[in-house]
């Protein structure tokens, strides 16, 4: 089964310099396995292609069923430097939740 | 010792929702009001005016609203403490007593926190062997030494808290960490210890849940936000803290927005990098050991967080001039509005290109498909209506300069069925590059003074 993570989760995003941080947490706490799961930080940089030009780092937050990515390299030079309309990467979060993942089960 | 204190989070930024603070000390109990006025780049702007006045330099916005409020917190007894006082907090203190002698406020204490500001003194850190090497790219400050705007150390909320036990009743900073706000009357009213990591630990988590104010309490919810209640009346986060470290996020009542596990956890994972190590100049904090439980309603329980030992370096926010930008817009309509767009695009570029200018940049966007998720947004373009966006980046202030001439010619040179520039020529403007670095603590002492008005 195919699940939009928009469905599953919400997000906020944030800049630190030229790295974007996206805050990926589960509606319910028995979503944050499939997060674990599938949305890895490999994933989430292919997803990004064309935006994040650097690594992409996923930490774990079990006990607020969230996970943490920074995708560095992903805001054109940073705040103030950046030509981007977002220019602090404000809308990554969405974008993070427009991916869909396979899952073979999920309990609603 | 009091068993709780309430403290307020009045504005999340400079320029946050005016009525905010005003708010916070009016529709209910609270202790404290902190307000943070400080972004990364904001001290070089505050640096610019200073030059140009010696009595300027802080968040002028800071007077109309303590004249607003002084009244207030002088009857209730409420603790306002703030880092709007910028690079320049002597002055933000005079012009309050100024507003504080004019509205007949016979005794109010007011304390300053300095020692932040080191620009003059950073040659002088340099020749001694401090290379302030930029934290993300490892790069040495000499580079950008001639173009440095300011130089200021992020100091925390001891300082903060030793001015509030001289008998300070406001506290007006320079750089100080936006947790340190908050944190500082927990660790002056419940005497806690500049080494009780876990009570420090707990205070700089509440401190990050009430840092970018209504963002906690239902704003940039992304969640259900359509379920968000009455966010034009939205009420700004207040942490309840107790002697022996929970906190309970909430607001007042009879405000909107909403106070749940969702809005805080949102709030807790904004703008951080490896959760576990959250770091201050006061602590250590673990984001992976904090607990919530929703208490009541419009009431977050915080509790369980774990800290360790702050680092033995001061992280050191720097800014330089790195070039000029400039963006122009035009509004292209119906019909093949984008296929209009892209044409624009196209002849500006070769014209900039004939003009051999020299960018570091040309980035277009299209407004209403593209600039959010680039290329990420789905495929379907947009057929009523479209704004081009183009910006440019240049170490040439010249170049930048012609861009701006380039554009509203496009109107009766370009595709047709085009508005939208009303604005004006687009002018270059500054980029200020963030530089943050590191330096050791034992280099630089905050500077605490209270002064009483009689």
């Amino acid at each position: 089964m195919r699940v939009r993570l928009l469905d599953i989760a919400h997000a906020r995003s944030g800049d630190k310099g030229d790295t974007a941080n996206i805050g990926l947490i589960a509606r319910k706490p028995e979503y944050y396995p499939l997060l674990l799961r599938h949305v890895t930080a490999e994933r989430v940089k292919e997803h990004f292609r064309g935006i994040c030009e650097g690594t992409v780092e996923r930490y774990e937050l079990e006990n607020l069923s969230a996970l943490n990515f920074l995708l560095h390299e992903s805001l054109g030079g940073g705040g103030t430097k950046t030509l981007r309309n977002d220019a602090q990467g404000k809308t990554l979060s969405s974008a993070l939740l427009r991916m869909v993942i396979d899952v073979d089960e999920i309990r609603r | 010792m009091k068993e709780t204190i309430r403290i307020a989070s009045g504005q999340g930024f400079w320029g946050d929702l005016p009525e905010a603070p005003f708010q916070q000390v009016t529709k209910g109990p609270v202790d404290y009001l902190v307000m943070d006025y400080l972004a990364e780049v904001t001290m070089s702007i505050l640096q610019k005016q200073k030059r140009r006045d010696p009595s300027m330099g802080y968040a002028k916005d800071l007077v109309p609203l303590m004249e607003r409020i002084l009244p207030i917190i002088v009857e209730k007894k409420i603790g306002v403490i703030t880092n709007g006082g910028g690079v320049n907090p002597a002055s933000c203190r005079d012009a309050i007593f100024k507003v504080a002698k004019k509205l007949g406020i016979k005794e109010i204490a007011i304390g300053l926190v300095m020692g932040d500001d080191i620009l003059e003194r950073l040659d002088g850190f340099i020749a001694g062997g401090i290379p302030f090497a930029n934290m993300e790219t490892g790069e040495p400050v000499a580079s950008v030494r001639p173009n440095l705007m300011s130089a200021n150390v992020y100091f925390g909320a001891a300082p903060i808290a030793e001015a509030l036990r001289q008998g300070a009743q406001i506290v007006i900073t320079g750089r100080t960490t936006d947790t340190g706000l908050t944190l500082a009357p927990m660790m002056f009213e419940f005497n806690w210890s500049e080494t009780d990591w876990d009570k420090l630990a707990a205070g700089t988590v509440a401190g990050h849940i009430l840092e970018c104010g209504a963002q906690s309490t239902g704003g940039n919810f992304s969640g259900d936000w359509e379920s968000v209640p009455d966010l034009a009346h939205v009420g700004f986060p207040i942490a309840e803290a107790y002697p022996h470290g929970d906190i309970v996020i909430t607001k007042h009542e009879n405000t909107g927005g909403v106070v749940s596990e969702a809005t805080v956890k949102e709030q807790l994972l904004y703008e951080i990098g490896d959760p576990r190590s959250y770091i201050t100049p006061d602590v250590v904090a673990d984001f992976t050991t904090i607990r919530l439980e929703q208490s009541g309603k419009d009431r977050v329980r915080v509790f369980g967080v774990k800290g360790r030992q702050a680092p033995e370096s001061y992280k050191v926010s720097m800014s330089h001039l790195d070039g000029y930008t400039a963006f122009g817009t035009l509004t292209y309509a119906w019909p093949d509005a984008m296929k209009k767009a892209r044409k624009a695009d196209e002849i500006l570029r070769t014209r900039l290109a004939d003009l051999a200018l020299q960018f570091d940049e040309i980035r277009s966007e299209f407004l209403g498909y593209n600039s959010c998720h680039g290329p990420l947004s789905e495929p379907v373009e947009p057929s009523n209506e479209v704004v081009l966006r183009i910006g440019v980046r240049s170490r040439d202030r010249d170049a930048v300069e012609r861009f701006g001439r380039e554009i509203a010619p496009l109107i009766l040179t370009g595709p047709p069925a085009v508005t939208g520039f009303a604005g004006g020529r687009p002018r270059p403007s500054e980029v200020i590059a963030y530089w943050p670095a590191l330096m050791p603590r034992s280099m630089v002492t905050p500077q605490v003074h209270v002064k009483r008005l009689q």
